[in-house]
């Protein structure tokens, strides 16, 4: 585009003056402005991109970018190893002291160490994990004490296994090896295969075996479908599947009327409720042919 | 006159664009100033019968208007290209910042450039039962364009008129049924240099030519009210540098012209009489001037001023009466070949012989009466139509044009580009024929 020509005429000064016009370049820059895009893109596009551009080519640079992570690990660093944050101490509530000992050394922590380092729900699913927990809940509690919250299972039976004695619980999961029978007086015994399965049964016929808990050794779980009732001098009682309880309290029944127990009998077969049958000894079998005999006149 | 169809149909594809996105400007290239209007339009398009509430103006507004002092036009003509770029793009500025957008497209008008007006006509035999757009595009195109010299350009070409069999002054007569439709219409020619100047100067400012117009012709649309235009009124419009002439009736205009002096002449009589410079001479002409002396004129002297130092000359006075003398043989030159150009369209032959003074030069005292002494009894000044938003500034005469374009970018009236071609006329283009043919059948 040619420059603009000087007028031919010489301009009158007083006319220029009243004569404003606006050079081509103020004219095109004055549309350029007033264009609605031109605009939008001046006012959000351009800070956009120097923006955008800038922090690019900062990044770009491999230095910067090693500066940057730094300066986030050490901003990171600093706020982790806080005072507030540290974590100085493990308390444990609701736990034995060997399950303590047990817990201590399952997780082991050098403390004092930064709260943001430790995984609570990991280090919960490891303490969960053990036998004699039944919940547990790790918080860390203020002061920087990590709390540990242990419900421990009650051992409720023995479990007599041909590799030793164990204590379950109420639902049938393993608390613990027990030492010795005698270190649980209160606890009854069970045996036989599928036992472990039935333990609430088991619990249910010893709640009922008061007046004779004296004699009792234990339960056993017979095919894995019904329970024995162990009593001491070899005898035992013979339950059916169903209505295990109900038999149980007609033999102490029986027992309290008819002093059956204490006769010498070997086994009460209470299999069938209608039917009760008992089996005596060799020697109460002969002694009672005997008497059957002298009864009859023989002899 | 398919180059014209060419150039004009893409003008008028120009302005179509700039509805759409409704904003454009118009640009009143005048001899004593430039005025552009920035409108706004609101997309509310008229009914289709009648012409809409506000005399059809309600569907644009005026967002933006900037007038600046003419450099290089002369006679209504661009005389110096670059300083009329110059004054156009300062207008456009000023416009387009108080408009707070940027426009794109522009529709001008003009008032020198030398307009003729020819009345055309032509006859042919109705194809089918009916009036079809075919038939009008015919009768159109039928019609004898006469011999208007090379180096000239149609500027207008309105069909005032169509006759069917001997019902003549339809308005459309699509649909009815006859064997014989004739049209008159009304042709305007101008100096093709003129137009192309005028381009040119609107291409340099960056701008789309979305339309062009006499300003004689969109004067009279804003200046004369609708029953004038109905019944048959002049306008005239007296600018800075040429005096148009525009003759309506039926609301259409008839007759165009254009008298080469103006009120610039008035100034240059009064700087070259009084011997004083043309802003005073300008200063004067406007605060004092006028065209009937009474007595009282005599007693009030006007100081002419001047800066040359020389205390006798620059304390000259000059009656009012005096000032009258100059301007008076002046206004009474323009106003007496206005008058011949009358005569020679036979505007005594019109209904109603009203005639309208308007344009900046009409604001002299006592123009209307002087003006029913030459023209006829009939006059009156008129004042442009108030358009919405029009600064309080731009509603004087001076402004007429300016309104009238407003009016014409708004609602153009129909011309010859804007029927379709006649499907004969279209040699070698056997698809659009064949378009043509199916959508004619069905």
């Amino acid at each position: 585009m040619s420059r603009m020509e000087p007028p031919l005429t010489r301009p009158d000064p007083q006319m220029a003056r009243l004569d404003p016009s606006a050079s081509r370049l103020k004219y095109r820059i004055e549309r350029l402005m007033l264009t609605p895009v031109f605009r939008f893109a001046l006012r959000v596009g351009l800070p956009f991109a120097l923006c955008f551009g800038g922090a690019s080519a900062w990044v770009s640079v491999e230095e910067n970018r090693q500066a940057f992570n730094l300066m986030v690990a050490d901003l990171r660093a600093s706020v982790e190893s806080r005072p507030e944050f540290q974590v100085k101490m493990m308390a444990i509530d609701g736990a034995s002291a060997e399950l303590s000992e047990a817990i201590r050394a399952l997780l082991p922590i050098g403390f004092p160490i930064s709260s943001f380092d430790l995984d609570l729900p990991a280090m919960q699913a490891q303490v969960v994990a053990l036998n004699p927990v039944k919940s547990a809940e790790l918080r860390i509690r203020q002061g920087g004490v990590l709390q540990i919250d242990v419900v421990e299972r009650v051992p409720a039976v023995l479990w007599r296994r041909a590799d030793g004695l164990f204590r379950l619980d109420e639902s049938g999961v393993l608390v613990g090896a027990a030492a010795a029978r005698a270190a649980h007086p209160a606890l009854p015994v069970i045996a036989g295969a599928g036992a472990e399965q039935a333990v609430d049964e088991a619990l249910a016929l010893y709640a009922v075996t008061g007046p004779i808990r004296g004699r009792l050794r234990g339960f056993e779980r017979m095919g894995g479908r019904r329970w024995d009732v162990v009593l001491n001098r070899g005898q035992r009682l013979m339950l059916p599947e169903t209505g295990a309880v109900r038999a149980l309290e007609r033999a102490i029944a029986m027992d309290q009327a008819v002093d059956m127990l204490a006769r010498d009998l070997l086994v009460v077969d209470l299999r069938l409720p209608r039917r009760p049958t008992i089996r005596m000894s060799e020697k109460a079998t002969q002694e009672m042919w005997r008497i059957k005999a002298i009864e009859a006149g023989g002899d | 006159m398919i180059e014209l169809y060419e150039s004009q149909r893409a003008m008028r594809n120009m302005r179509r664009a700039a509805m759409q996105r409704g904003v454009i400007a118009v640009l009143d290239v005048g001899s004593s100033k430039i005025a552009c209007l920035v409108l706004r339009f609101d997309g509310s398009e008229p009914l289709e019968d009648g012409i809409g509430s506000l005399a059809g103006q309600s569907g644009f507004r005026v967002i933006g208007a900037a007038t600046t002092r003419s450099r290089g036009v002369r006679f209504g003509e661009i005389h110096s290209m670059s300083e009329t770029e110059r004054a156009i793009r300062t207008a456009v500025q000023a416009a387009q910042k108080m408009a707070g957008i940027r426009v794109d497209h522009v529709i001008a008008c003009f008032s020198g450039a030398g307009p003729r007006s020819y009345g055309l006509d032509g006859t042919v035999d109705v194809m089918g039962m009916t009036v079809d757009e075919q038939d009008v595009a015919r009768v159109l195109s039928e019609c004898e364009v006469p011999d208007f010299g090379h180096g000239r350009e149609v500027l207008h070409a309105q069909p005032v008129n169509f006759a069917l069999d001997h019902r003549s002054g339809l308005i459309d007569p699509r649909g009815q049924i006859g064997n014989e439709l004739s049209t008159d219409m009304h042709m305007l020619t101008v100096d093709a240099q003129a137009i192309q100047n005028l381009a040119h100067c609107v291409k340099r400012c960056d701008l789309e030519l979305a339309g062009l117009a006499s300003s004689a012709y969109v004067s009279g649309i804003s200046a004369l009210v609708e029953d004038e235009q109905e019944l048959g009124a002049a306008c005239i419009d007296m600018g800075g540098g040429a005096t148009g002439v525009s003759i309506f009736i039926k609301k259409h205009m008839i007759y165009a012209d254009a008298v080469r002096m103006g009120g610039d002449h008035v100034t240059s009589d009064i700087s070259m009489g009084l011997q004083v410079p043309m802003a005073t001479a300008e200063r004067i002409k406007t605060f004092y001037g006028g065209v009937v002396a009474t007595g009282m004129d005599d007693r009030e002297m006007i100081e002419t001023g001047g800066e040359t130092g020389d205390w006798e000359h620059d304390r000259r006075t000059v009656s009012r009466a005096e000032l009258i003398g100059i301007m008076r043989p002046r206004v009474e030159e323009i106003l007496e070949e206005v008058r011949a150009r009358l005569d020679a369209a036979g505007f005594d032959h019109l209904p109603s012989q009203q005639i309208v003074l308007t344009g900046g030069a009409s604001q002299i005292p006592g123009l209307d009466g002087l003006a029913s002494k030459i023209l006829g009894q009939q006059v009156r000044l008129g004042r442009p139509l108030r358009v919405h938003g029009l600064p309080q500034a731009a509603t004087g005469p001076g402004f007429a044009s300016c309104v009238g374009l407003c009016l014409f970018a708004a609602h153009p009236q129909d011309e010859w580009w804007d029927f379709e071609i006649p499907s004969d006329r279209l040699s070698g283009r056997g698809f659009k024929r064949a378009v043509q043919w199916f959508r004619d059948n069905w």
